[in-house]
């Protein structure tokens, strides 16, 4: 891989705010035609990275390339190739769909007549052309959302940036955001995205880093993220009563490793069916039972704890 | 460069929506009031303190400058706070290819512009009435908008400071801004005022715009050194006002 495919080029990058590290010297490679994803709970270091790579907020130490360019001094050439949907949305909500589209358009410095026809090709994309003379307030969280994709691509940008692109959404409206997405990704666009729904996840990104704490604490392709970090299948045990404890004990040694949750138990097992046997075996019947293949979830879960991080 | 004109353009788009409500504002209200004040009052005023000028003449620059110091405020408050806050324009903008001056440049060029056909259409109004002596009066626009940039990139750099939970605009409306229209010569000459009132008209932007409008205005334009000085005032608070507000706007934007 040569030095121009490598959009993203992180090494020890760190941001602080005051006594506060949010990032905390990570290192990242992120390639041209990739979907790479950035997972971890709320307060991870995530935005901050993303705004780092965005070219708004300086890195406090570290060295960080975007597009091959130090974002410090070239900021505004790389913003320029660069589509950026953020966490919050930042239309103008007084104006129409099409206005919001078009006068961004010109901080790109996009003519008048060349912005017109490609607004109307991306509310097709994004499946608003109906709404493109609406104005944005009363519109739904996902169509508005929508608009913020598609104001993301009016410069054609080589790279977007989406910073939890679904959170708050209802599943319809999450569909089909990831449908759009997954259609750019075919496109050849780059996507960089941040999110802590693992659906998500493993639905979009190519290549993952797990964050917590400012760090990186995993990384991989969701599949040799799901084979280093848990069993091929987990075993869900339920029993009766309202303490699961006393049963944990006695399913110690099935599996690879168990895990106690108020209401359930959970086995991790390359075969769940085989755990099970060998649980009734021990004599325990569990008052319901599921079987179900690892997900990036259990990984999640594993690497960042159950703790709630508010 | 081009940033600020699409900034700009931004801000024309939106207010191709609402100018028919700041209208009533910006002059409808102000025009009448100091037609109506001015003929009626004025009436009552012996004008040889004035220098023989009818009061609706004298009235009607200094009215002229305050409400563009008006339209400058309420444009560098909630507007802007929204911005930040709110529509969070301003991290819209700062994702795309612009710099930070860019957005000021873009935003104070919207409210010049703002406060000049303002203070056109309420110049143009009262000279029908006969209250401008002097094809000079032209100057009152590059004037107010000097004044308007003077007021509002200070204000800018407040309201890109403060939170949004707590309503600071309203105390300097309070405080600040109504004090000044009324003590910086827009309805008397300050030297009726006791002389430390005068020395708060004298740091006030508004009464050396209003005075320099007042000279634009009447057939009598005064010394040319203290039009000079007037706007040499305004100028530095307009300076000192845009590196302020850069400085803020760096701080919350770009952390």
């Amino acid at each position: 891989m040569t030095d121009n495919a490598t959009l993203i080029h992180a090494r020890s990058l760190v941001k602080r705010f005051g006594d506060f590290t949010a990032v905390d010297g990570i290192d990242l490679d992120v390639r041209a035609g990739e979907a790479f994803g950035f997972l971890g709970p709320n307060g991870a270091g995530k935005s901050s990275t993303m705004r780092m790579i965005g070219c708004v907020s300086r890195p406090t130490a570290g060295t960080l390339r975007i597009l091959g360019r130090d974002p410090v001094r070239d900021g505004v050439a790389i913003r320029a190739r660069l589509g950026v949907c953020p966490q919050q949305d930042t239309l103008d909500t007084e104006l129409t769909v099409r206005q919001n589209l078009t006068t961004y358009a010109r901080y790109f410095g996009i003519k008048r007549r060349v912005a017109r026809a490609k607004v109307d090709e991306l509310l097709e994309f994004v499946q608003l052309a109906e709404r493109a003379d609406a104005k944005v307030e009363p519109l739904s969280g996902g169509m508005k959302r929508r608009v913020t994709i598609a104001r993301a691509l009016i410069n054609d940008p080589e790279m977007v940036l989406l910073d939890e692109p679904t959170t708050g959404l209802d599943p319809q409206a999450r569909h089909l955001v990831w449908e759009r997405l997954f259609r750019l990704k075919q496109q050849g666009v780059t996507l960089v995205l941040t999110t802590h729904y693992m659906d998500e996840a493993e639905q979009l990104c190519d290549r993952l880093v797990v964050m917590d704490n400012g760090k990186i604490v995993a990384q991989g392709t969701p599949r040799e993220l799901i084979e280093r970090y848990s069993t091929r299948e987990v075993l869900e045990v339920r029993f009766p009563g309202d303490d699961q404890a006393p049963y944990a004990d006695k399913i110690e040694g099935i599996g690879e490793r168990v895990e106690v949750l108020p209401d359930r138990i959970l086995v991790y097992a390359p075969d769940g069916d085989a755990a099970l046997v060998s649980v009734t075996e021990r004599g325990l019947h569990p008052s319901s039972v599921l079987v179900r293949r690892s997900s990036l979830e259990d990984v999640f879960l594993h690497l960042t704890g159950r703790r709630l991080v508010e | 460069m081009s940033g600020a004109v699409a900034v700009l353009n931004y801000n024309l788009v939106g207010y191709r929506r609402t100018w028919r409500g700041t209208a009533l504002s910006s002059f409808v209200l102000p025009v009448l009031f100091v037609l109506g004040f001015g003929v009626s009052v004025g009436s009552l005023v012996n004008t040889s303190a004035l220098g023989g000028e009818s009061y609706l003449s004298f009235l009607v620059p200094g009215m002229i400058a305050s409400t563009a110091m008006q339209v400058a405020f309420g444009e560098s408050t909630w507007p802007v706070q929204s911005k930040f806050t709110w529509m969070r324009t301003y991290h819209a903008m700062i994702a795309a290819p612009l710099a930070i001056g860019d957005l000021l440049l873009g935003d104070l060029s919207f409210l010049a512009l703002r406060v000049v056909t303002s203070s056109g259409v309420f110049l143009l109004i009262t000279a029908l009435f006969g209250a401008v002596h002097s094809w000079w009066a032209f100057a009152v626009l590059p004037a107010c908008a000097l004044l308007g940039i003077a007021v509002a990139s200070p204000v800018f750099a407040f309201t890109a400071t403060v939170d949004s939970s707590t309503n600071y605009f309203a105390f300097l409306q309070r405080f600040i801004v109504i004090p000044m229209s009324l003590f910086a010569g827009v309805y008397y000459p300050i030297s009726k005022l006791p002389e430390y009132l005068q020395v708060l008209a004298w740091i006030s932007p508004l009464w050396h715009a209003v005075e320099i409008c007042r000279a634009a205005t009447h057939a009598d334009h005064g010394s040319l050194w203290a039009l000079a000085g007037h706007v040499a005032y305004l100028l530095l608070w307009a300076v000192v006002g845009c590196w302020l507000a850069l400085r803020q706007f760096r701080r919350r934007l770009a952390d």
